[in-house]
């Protein structure tokens, strides 16, 4: 099961790291979120697989499988929402705007002015 | 006074000019020179206890856990220096409300000046050494405010940028000077500090703490090679000048090198670096100052020689060197004030400070004449005046000094920098007031009124009477200061007179060679002119401007504005780290058994595995792809199902279905199709980064989970005590709201912040251009005949309330089995969307009174109040109770105030998830979608009716 589950977690990484290399931001988006279940499933694993024994308190007392990894996952679930939103506005806003969704900053927006001309007395 | 009000109070002035400054400039002038007075009140009030030989302290702690803490302490040195910054800065006040123009914003130089005292103070007062960074850091920042306080003078602001460069730069290097320091002594306050002399100069990090140490206090003080930035600090007013240059800023590096002399001098190491820079500065800045024209870089440099007389005087190591320095700062300060000033006052009353367009001022100033030229003889040495004192002390110090086994080495050079200093100082008195007078001045000069001229009087008469009465007017602050230095008693005897002394003679070979050089000035001023002399300004601009210039390429070669680019560039880097900490981390092999693999798990990861690779295969068709979105967040819940995590699976499901909804609702603005615009062979170099990256983190994960843990994981402690504690049974809902239940505080507002953002960003959308666009959007796929199916009206209807219901109920037993105020949020989102969905955003929206913004801001404040409620029991923030509770006709059923902050999640997640579709759903409407009058577009009932 560890092999299935890192080899997920592989593949997501992969497919996730490729669509955030492409230069369209709706592809950088969907690689994102790629990236983001891979990382939730790899800090969900760090409490090790276990079947059968969730959480919960029984009378039984037990087993249970490590809790504060699925705390900290849940959290990152919902906050991922948020920053996926957000990126999506961003790009919609800049499609809307600037009329391409490409992100690579053209280079006439990147160069900082040159250095002598700060004052323009130096 | 307790001393941390004391360093406090220049703060509260520096408010003052800001509240105050519209009553005009008196108000914010007398406001401010208040707040100074009570500051040197309240220390005078400790010289009694000073003078016993006592320290005054007040300890606030700070971040105990980091060795920072705000302590102060009083001894004889900061009792010196307070007395300084503090007198001088009450003049300074006086003297720049009567410099200062009508078109200047005085208000704003007050509050800089404020700020500057109180960093001054703070660094003298500090009995923490981390606590003097922050203050020294502060006076970099608040003089470079107050030298480019003209800003539209380009010299005003160069000046500024290059003393902030440098003071800024060896601030730095102080820093980790004092880190190496702290760590050898074991402690950061000053006090155990100075206890610690034999450990840290047994250290083999003596070396290195002194050196980063002392570039502090090098570049602070102006000493060579760090020297230049001090004359292009003159471009500021002439009180900044007065202040910064003469009593303060400048001073503050020798105040380090004398607060830390105990711990730090007496080494050969010391005596070597520090006399030595000394030395050189001591000459070389009264060389160049012989052949200054403008008045205040005479100034200048005289004042970098000088500083160098007291660092070479610190540099000596003997407890008599120690004493002439202290004496020196004293004298220093008066004189140099007063010259300061008197330069200002020549600027302001001819128009001119150049020594070649001056000259016969000495009828037409009287005033100015008689104080300028007081404080100049006793720049100069000339007994009776207390420049005379210190400097002969200085003299008998140099005479006992041996450099590298040279007996007179150190003696020869010392009357060499003190010939030049009388050269220099007569120059000032004899080319500006001697000489006849001249008709060219830019102004017609004469005295000012008495409050411009009643500041530099006060410092003269001062130096006169110290000079007389040395021991009565400066003997017990000498006293206090000396022996706070030196750490032992110390009580100098200070008098003119000390019979015929080898001193003695080097002091008038010093005045009668400097009277020669005065009459040869002319000639050596025409030798110096014809010489090339290296430009500190061009050599400080090209090395500033080769630094810029390797730091946009080195920049522009790592981020080129290329997105794929820098993040390809990290994900290698975060690979070769990973590989490279793993090959160095020893793994032994895998200690956990596999589990087995069961044939419904392998389906469902087949399935992840097939839409993966699906989707970097047809990514570009957009709609499929969130298709494909579906299938794998689908799959990953499943999988946290099948391990053991049913409040992730939750969760993952709902969050999910929110996703891929508000992507379809971008994707209605945003092109169908992806461009393919990158090359094959970009593909194929992204292509190779990925798959490296996959497999690394792949390999990875499988390394963790076929470990045991390193250590015994924190979570038995949650597992033992989520009953007993927290009051629940769901121990990641009890670690949610209760153990780390202030992670989640935070969590949730990040969550409504991101939630206003997109708001906001859309507000702006709407407002600009877009919005414009937006008006006249022609949408590139065919609309729907049926928009607002029956079907998904009626089936919405009916799942809303049973939603609604599930929602509640999933909330209410989250405490004790899967559930909880994040997951309730979301399926209650997924209800209310399916409303927009069916009937159109705006006929829901008219249908609905909730506010998204209000939603966010009370799930925050219930959380907050939740957590403040422990207070009221006397414990700390977000602290749970529980108890149990019977009401009629129910069972008895538990209440945990945890719920409370379990509510304030689940509505923050409510309204941020709702305000973030909302604004998605607005720019769908400005595009000039019909907003539809009924529920659905085909309505079997109306049809009824009619």
């Amino acid at each position: 099961m560890e092999l299935l589950l890192s080899g997920a977690i592989g593949m997501l990484t992969a497919a996730g790291v490729y669509l955030i290399l492409r230069l369209r931001t709706f592809a950088v988006v969907l690689g994102m979120t790629m990236l983001s279940y891979a990382i939730n499933l790899f800090l969900f694993a760090t409490g090790r697989l276990v079947v059968n024994a969730p959480p919960i308190l029984n009378e039984a007392g037990g087993p249970y499988t490590d809790p504060l990894p699925q705390a900290l996952v849940l959290t990152a679930i919902v906050i991922s929402f948020g920053m996926t939103a957000v990126v999506v506005m961003m790009a919609l806003g800049a499609f809307l705007e600037g009329g391409d969704d490409r992100v690579d900053m053209p280079r006439a927006d990147r160069l900082p002015p040159a250095p002598q001309s700060q004052d323009g007395d130096v | 006074m307790s001393p941390a009000l004391i360093a406090a109070l220049p703060f509260i002035g520096a408010l003052l000019p800001g509240l105050l400054i519209r009553s005009g400039r008196n108000v914010a002038a007398i406001s401010c020179a208040t707040a100074s007075f009570i500051a040197l009140l309240g220390l005078c009030l400790h010289i009694p206890a000073i003078m016993a030989g006592e320290v005054v302290t007040a300890r606030l702690e700070w971040l105990p856990s980091l060795g920072l803490n705000a302590n102060f302490r009083i001894d004889g040195l900061g009792l010196l220096f307070g007395i300084l910054i503090l007198g001088i800065g009450l003049l300074i006040i006086v003297y720049a409300r009567h410099y200062l123009s009508r078109e200047d914003p005085v208000g704003v130089f007050y509050t800089y000046l404020m700020l500057f005292q109180g960093a001054m103070l703070g660094i003298v007062l500090s009995d923490n050494i981390l606590l003097l960074l922050i203050f020294w850091e502060l006076t970099s920042l608040s003089s470079f405010l107050l030298i480019g306080y003209w800003k539209h003078l380009p010299e005003g602001r160069q000046g500024a940028r290059m003393a902030l460069t440098v003071t800024g730069m060896g601030g730095l290097a102080m820093i980790a000077g004092m880190l190496i320091l702290g760590q050898i002594a074991g402690s950061y306050d000053i006090g155990d500090i100075l206890q610690a002399r034999e450990a840290v100069q047994a250290s083999p990090y003596y070396l290195p703490a002194l050196l980063l140490i002392l570039l502090g206090a090098f570049t602070k003080s102006a000493q060579f090679p760090f020297h230049f930035w001090l004359p292009h600090a003159m471009a500021a007013p002439t009180p900044v000048s007065a202040y910064l240059h003469s009593a303060t800023m400048v001073k503050a590096g020798l105040f380090l090198m004398a607060r830390l002399w105990p711990v730090l001098s007496g080494t050969p190491e010391w005596f070597y670096i520090v006399a030595t820079t000394g030395l050189v500065t001591m000459v070389l800045g009264a060389w160049i100052a012989m052949f200054r024209d403008d008045l205040k870089s005479l100034l200048a440099f005289s004042t970098v020689s000088h500083l160098g007389l007291i660092t070479m005087l610190l540099g000596f190591g003997t407890e008599a060197a120690a004493v002439a320095a202290v004496f020196h700062i004293i004298n220093h300060a008066t004189f140099k004030a007063a010259l300061f000033m008197t330069a200002g006052i020549v600027d302001h009353e001819a128009g001119t400070r150049s020594i070649a367009g001056l000259g016969g001022l000495r009828r037409l100033m009287p005033v100015t004449f008689v104080i300028g030229t007081v404080a100049a003889l006793s720049m100069a040495g000339i007994p009776p005046l207390n420049g005379f004192l210190s400097k002969e002390m200085m003299l008998e110090q140099a005479g006992h000094a041996v450099w590298q086994g040279h007996p007179s080495l150190i003696a020869a050079f010392a009357t060499a920098g003190a010939l030049f200093s009388v050269c220099y100082s007569l120059r000032f008195v004899w080319q500006v007031f001697f000489g006849a007078p001249r008709n060219d001045y830019p102004h017609h000069p004469h005295d000012p009124g008495f409050g411009l001229w009643s500041a530099p009087a006060v410092l003269v008469v001062l130096v006169v009477l110290i000079g007389l009465f040395p021991a009565v007017m400066a003997g017990w602050l000498v006293d206090a200061a000396a022996s706070a230095v030196t750490g032992t008693a110390q009580h100098p005897h200070l008098a003119l007179w000390h019979g015929v002394t080898p001193a003695l003679m080097m002091s008038l070979t010093a005045l009668v060679g400097g009277v020669l050089l005065l009459v040869l000035n002319r000639r050596m001023l025409a030798i110096r002119a014809a010489m090339a002399w290296p430009d500190a300004k061009a050599i400080f601009d090209a090395v500033t401007r080769a630094v810029t210039c390797a730091a946009v390429a080195l920049t522009d070669r790592l981020t080129n504005g290329s997105m794929s680019r820098a993040f390809a560039a990290f994900s290698l880097t975060v690979m070769l780290c990973g590989f490279w900490a793993f090959s160095t981390g020893g793994w032994q092999g895998a200690t956990r058994p596999m589990l087995p693999i069961q044939p419904v798990p392998l389906i469902g990861w087949a399935a992840l595995m097939v839409a993966c690779g699906c989707m970097v295969a047809f990514h570009r068709k957009r709609i499929l792809a969130l298709v494909l979105v579906g299938i794998i967040g689908l799959m990953v819940s499943v999988s946290f199902i099948y391990l053991s995590a049913p409040d992730l699976a939750l969760t993952q499901i709902s969050v999910e279905v929110v996703t891929v909804v508000l992507l379809l609702l971008a994707l209605n603005f945003l092109p169908k199709f992806t461009v393919l615009d990158s090359r094959d062979r970009k593909r194929a170099m992204d292509a190779f980064i990925a798959t490296l990256t996959g497999l690394g983190f792949g390999a990875l994960a499988y390394v963790i989970m076929r470990s045991d843990f390193a250590f015994s994981p924190i979570s038995q402690y949650m597992l033992a005590n989520s009953h007993k504690l927290g009051g629940g049974d769901n121990v990641v809902n009890v670690i949610l709201v209760d153990f780390r239940g202030y992670d989640t505080f935070g969590e949730i507002t990040v969550l409504g912040i991101a939630a206003l953002t997109i708001y906001a960003l859309t507000e702006t959308l709407l407002a600009g251009a877009s919005g414009r666009r937006l008006r006249n959007w022609v949408h590139d796929t065919a609309r729907a005949g049926d928009r607002h199916p029956l079907m998904l009206v009626v089936v919405t209807r009916l799942v809303l309330p049973i939603a609604l219901v599930v929602g509640l109920y999933i909330f209410l037993r989250g405490h004790n089995v899967p559930g909880g105020g994040f997951i309730a949020g979301l399926v209650v989102s997924v209800a209310l969307v399916s409303q927009y969905m069916a009937s159109g955003f705006a006929w829901a929206q008219e249908r609905q009174k909730i506010n998204y913004h209000a939603l966010i801001g009370a799930g925050v404040i219930a959380a907050g109040i939740t957590g403040i409620g422990a207070w009221f029991a006397g414990q700390p923030f977000l602290t749970s109770t529980y108890g149990y509770v019977k009401l009629p006709g129910l069972e008895e059923f538990e209440l945990a105030s945890a719920m409370g902050f379990d509510l304030g999640v689940f509505l923050c997640v409510l309204g941020a998830v709702m305000l973030a579709l909302n604004s998605l759903s607005r720019i769908a409407r400005q595009a000039g979608g019909t907003v539809n009058l009924d529920p659905m577009d085909i309505d079997p009932s109306k049809e009824a009716r009619r």
